[in-house]
């Protein structure tokens, strides 16, 4: 809502009328307090009422008949609370959590979920490690089994199909969902399938009472076939919850997890080229407009950060970076997620490329561009000052992680 | 390198026509196999002989290719088991699923299972493979790749990370052999309840505006896109201001 006072006629008129239901709620709050020398002090601004025809008016017989208070604008609407009790059974999610948070693919499995689960069914959630996640309770998570502990850290397929085997025991789901997708869930639902030794339904999109309809092949022809036990979901495969809050009980697994010598070690991420990675694919992108002055500072601070390079139209058009490393409507609409923008002022068209970015920050000299509405983190200040810091921080941050483990 | 691979390969399907062709996945495991065994790699494919787009993965350099004889619809899963079991491999290179039938992409991972070895998914490259452990790359999305450390044998499916695999040519293609090997015949049973059908094109979502009133429907329309509440730190130092930014970087997992 904007912070413009406006009149309202009608709250105007019910608080004239002391035969309205609603006259009491509608008058003004008296303002009035102690003064320092123990004198009460009056707010005389806010005594009285405009009238019928936008004129103040003072009513000193004692009863205050005007209604001048400003309505606050209550935005954050408290969805209504969906409660099972008791559940008559779970459908076990197992979500992605790129980066620590539900993918728009998690909440569109946690939605179908939903619609499986019914009145009486319950949504358990199973998230591996720690978490960020702070919005479980309107993606429609009813119960939230984290299960913790080094073992599951960085790739561990074998050790988390252990824990999901574990699980399964304990609360027997009717059915367990999982993003068929690149980012784990795909591997871990077919790893887990073939333990369970079940027959998986994968690429789903479509779920029909107890049939459901799945890509197959190189996607040339759907497969329907009833409804399995385990589901591979494909993004979009329903729409994620959005008219119920949740509670996100907290439950715990009964037994401690054996720990199981992985067969797979793990030796950790290798640095790749960030200038080889296609752009609409990045992760991280560090993007330039018009503000940035030094571009050899900028190059090089994306050398440091290790960050693929983007820009916006007028770089481009400047001719300080290339056609291809353009973000927005003409240029690429890019998915990183973290966008970091200097000296960009957020056009519109730039705004919509990065759309599906997770996290923005800004870097300007502006604070009132529209950049700095969208960004999540924006620093107001001159950029070239600001990149060198950040190379040292961030030499700095890498030197001290290389004492810590030393 | 002397270790013995074994590429599987199966038949694929032109993304538009439809027309039978080597799958695009299975020739990047062959190719991968090629790069790692050179003339040793050996080629498997359960199905029917008589399919002619399989002599175009001899096109590739192939000496011979074993069929494992099977008609359409018959389960491939107990039979490459039972012929990896006996076959002595250290590794065994798939696609990560089939372009036609169902696709589901179970097989390696039922096949590791039934095997007992370790699955790779995702295999880029092999960096090195001594003493009986392989270091290999797997590729994540976004370009990522991540090391891992594993035993031999184990079994890896590729997908469109792995390196391109070359052209058929004609003539080796002709002159390869197709060595053929008699096998029981499994049916699957997964035909009994599915129907396949042509793929329907699925709905655009529609961007659905759940406001109750005129204003908030005609700002949902005409607003453009807003964080909402971002943090502005104003007046601070730079150094401030890049410790803030690196904090969020870390905690992102973005800067390493």
């Amino acid at each position: 809502m904007s912070d413009i006072i406006r009149r309202d006629p009608r709250a105007e008129w019910i608080a004239r009328n002391r035969l309205h239901p609603l006259h009491a709620a509608m008058q003004p709050a008296q303002h009035s307090w102690m003064g320092p020398n123990g004198v009460i002090r009056k707010n005389v601004h806010g005594v009285g009422f405009i009238g019928p025809n936008g004129i103040k008016r003072i009513d000193r017989s004692g009863a205050q008949q005007g209604g001048a208070a400003k309505r606050t604008a209550t935005v954050d609407v408290q969805l209504p609370l969906h409660q099972v009790a008791a559940p008559a059974f779970y459908i076990n999610v197992v979500p992605d959590m790129v980066g620590g948070r539900l993918s728009s693919h998690d909440r569109d499995l946690l939605g179908l979920a939903r619609q499986l689960a019914g009145s009486d069914g319950a949504v358990l959630a199973v998230v591996f490690g720690e978490h960020k996640e702070n919005a479980f309770a309107t993606a429609g998570v009813d119960r939230l089994l984290v299960l913790e502990g080094h073992a599951f850290d960085g790739y561990s397929p074998e050790q988390r199909v252990q824990g999901l085997r574990a699980v399964d025991n304990q609360f027997n789901p009717r059915h367990w969902l999982l993003p068929d997708s690149r980012s784990g869930g795909g591997e871990l639902g077919r790893r887990f399938a073939a333990s369970l030794k079940e027959r998986p339904a994968t690429r789903v999109w479509q779920i029909k009472g107890e049939q459901c309809i799945g890509r197959a092949g190189a996607g040339q022809q759907d497969l329907a076939r009833p409804l399995p036990r385990l589901i591979l979901a494909a993004a979009e495969c329903a729409d994620p919850v959005s008219e119920t809050r949740h509670e996100v009980l907290p439950v715990e697994l009964s037994t401690a997890l054996a720990r199981r010598l992985p067969r797979i070690e793990d030796l950790g991420a290798v640095a790749v080229d960030p200038a080889a990675i296609p752009m609409a694919e990045a992760e991280f992108i560090f993007s330039g407009g018009n503000g940035v002055k030094d571009w050899a500072l900028f190059h090089q601070t994306a050398a440091a950060l290790g960050a693929t390079e983007g820009a916006s139209r007028v770089a481009v058009d400047d001719g300080f970076m290339a056609r291809d490393r353009q973000v927005g409507a003409s240029g690429t609409w890019v998915t990183a997620r973290v966008y970091v923008a200097v000296g960009i002022s957020g056009a519109i068209q730039h705004l919509q490329g990065i759309g599906a970015c997770d996290k923005v920050v800004a870097i300007n000299l502006d604070p009132g561009c529209d950049m700095i509405k969208r960004a999540d983190l924006s620093v107001i200040g001159d950029s070239a000052a600001i990149l060198q810091a950040l190379i040292a921080a961030v030499e700095a941050y890498r030197h001290g992680a290389k004492r810590d483990a030393a | 390198m002397n270790t013995h691979v074994i590429s599987l390969v199966s038949i694929g399907a032109h993304p538009t026509s439809g027309r039978p062709r080597r799958a695009e996945q299975d020739a990047r495991a062959v190719e991968l196999g090629l790069q790692m065994a050179g003339d040793k790699l050996q080629v498997l494919h359960a199905g029917n002989i008589a399919e002619p787009t399989l002599r175009s993965y001899l096109g590739m350099g192939l000496a011979q290719l074993h069929v494992l004889e099977q008609p359409a619809g018959a389960d491939a899963l107990p039979v490459l088991s039972e012929y990896l079991r006996d076959a002595g491999a250290q590794v065994v290179l798939t696609g990560s699923q089939a372009e036609t039938g169902e696709g589901s992409g179970m097989l390696p991972f039922l096949l590791a299972e039934h095997l007992g070895w370790p699955l790779i998914v995702g295999l880029a490259q092999v960096e090195s493979i001594d003493s009986g452990v392989a270091h290999v790359l797997q590729a994540l999305p976004r370009g990522q790749r991540r090391r891992l450390k594993v035993r031999l044998p184990f079994l890896a499916t590729v997908d469109n990370a792995a390196p391109k695999p070359r052209q058929s040519a004609y003539g080796p293609a002709q002159r390869g052999e197709l060595a053929a090997h008699e096998v029981e015949v499994e049916e699957d049973e997964l035909f009994t309840g599915a129907v396949l059908q042509p793929a329907k094109p699925r709905p655009k979502r529609l961007k659905v505006i759940k406001a109750k009133s005129g204003a908030d429907r005609m700002k949902a329309a005409t607003a453009k896109a807003s964080g909402g509440g971002g943090q502005v730190l104003k007046g601070v130092s730079p150094e401030a201001g890049a410790e803030a930014i690196l904090k969020l970087l870390v905690e992102e997992g973005v800067v390493r």
